[in-house]
């Protein structure tokens, strides 16, 4: 998301957390999250997000209970 | 858009089922305690269920109580530590089933601790058994042809029972969208400021998911709760000493 000021709101993303409750889903705005074929350390299929149409909003951070998401401010 | 940084007091990965309220109310709480900052302060009180997986997890000091007792603990640490922000964190069957006494008698003495209820419906961690707070019908491995209530009397709500204490604060929120979440943590910021201003007794109770035990998909669980558990226990504001009693 690109502001006055010159930052941008990028997601980070902490794949080994999620538990493939698939909350996130349906919550994104912009349809970025698909779960993926691999399994995580924890057994669940992890969450994946495109990248290129994440605008950042946090709306992923918001719903997801296992802190798989993180919005952090860079130039 | 302001940054969104998991919360100082969020230590460890949480130890919650998939898709358990529970991990989006540490994190909402964790959120409060950051932004008034007191995490560093805050001494929780907590007692038996799913929430006892946060001692691990959870960054701040905890007493464990007896089962159902967690507020009676509050009340003894906050009488000898006032200055600090003092919490309960409890589930529906540990805060109204086991510690019902506990609880009400907190309200009732309108002491200066904040209540976290954490309402699935359902004793979580032993393994789905009918709490108070079951709705009418609801198969639980306790009443698996669902709950009757000509046997066992209508769902606590705890709220009704609160609401004209003397008491500082009394909310029920939800967990099942951005928009009751987001609420939900004012409420509990709400219940904090009521507390460090001395404004006494202040309580949330949340509406949560318990998808392993209602034997629900997570997305399923969170309609359940927006379709059916909010008609039996509404959601609001329904004390506020420092303002207005509803939004
Ligand atoms: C005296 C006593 N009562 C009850 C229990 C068992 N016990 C431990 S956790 C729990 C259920 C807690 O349910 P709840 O408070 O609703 O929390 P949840 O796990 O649903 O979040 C019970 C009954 C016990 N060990 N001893
Ligand atoms: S909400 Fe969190 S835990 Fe659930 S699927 Fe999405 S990233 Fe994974
Ligand atoms: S930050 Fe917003 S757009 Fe990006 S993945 Fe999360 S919900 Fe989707
Ligand atoms: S049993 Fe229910 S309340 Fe306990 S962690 Fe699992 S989903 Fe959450
Ligand atoms: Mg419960």
């Amino acid at each position: 998301m690109s502001k006055k000021d010159n930052t941008k709101s990028v997601l980070t993303l902490h794949p080994e957390r999620c538990k493939g409750c698939r909350y996130c889903i349906p919550t994104c705005p912009k349809d970025a999250i698909s779960i993926s074929d691999r399994i995580n350390q924890k057994g669940y299929k992890p969450v994946a997000v495109d990248m290129e149409t994440c605008i950042g909003c946090g709306s992923c951070y918001t719903i997801c209970p296992d802190y798989v998401f993180e919005i952090k401010e860079v130039q | 858009m302001v940054e969104r940084l998991i919360p100082t007091a969020l230590v460890e990965d949480n130890k919650f089922c998939p898709g358990c309220g529970h991990g989006i109310i540490n994190r909402i709480l964790a959120e409060v305690l950051d932004e008034m900052k007191l995490t560093d302060k805050a001494i929780g009180s907590m007692a038996v269920g799913c929430a006892c997986l946060m001692v691990d997890t959870f960054g701040v000091d905890w007493i464990q109580s007896p089962h159902g007792r967690a507020a009676a603990l509050a009340t003894g640490i906050k009488r000898c530590r006032p200055e600090n922000p003092v919490f309960t964190y409890q589930g529906d069957g540990d805060s109204m089933s086991i510690g019902f006494s506990e609880t009400m008698y907190a309200a009732l003495r309108n002491e200066n601790i904040t209540a976290i209820l954490v309402n699935n419906g359902i004793f979580g961690m032993t393994g789905g058994q009918m709490a108070p707070t079951s709705l009418p019908g609801q198969k639980t491995v306790t009443s698996p042809m669902g709950r009757n209530t000509d046997l066992t009397g209508q769902p606590l709500n705890i709220i009704n029972q609160m609401k004209d204490l003397n008491i500082g604060y009394l909310a029920r929120g939800s967990v099942t969208s951005i928009k009751n979440i987001n609420r939900v943590k004012k409420y509990i910021r709400n219940a904090f400021e009521t507390q460090m201003s001395g404004g006494g007794y202040s309580m949330v109770e949340i509406l949560s998911p318990c998808p392993t035990n209602w034997k629900m998909m997570p997305d399923k669980s969170l309609e359940h709760i927006d379709n059916t558990v909010t008609t039996y226990y509404p959601l609001g504001e329904f004390v506020k000493k420092g303002g207005d009693s509803n939004e």
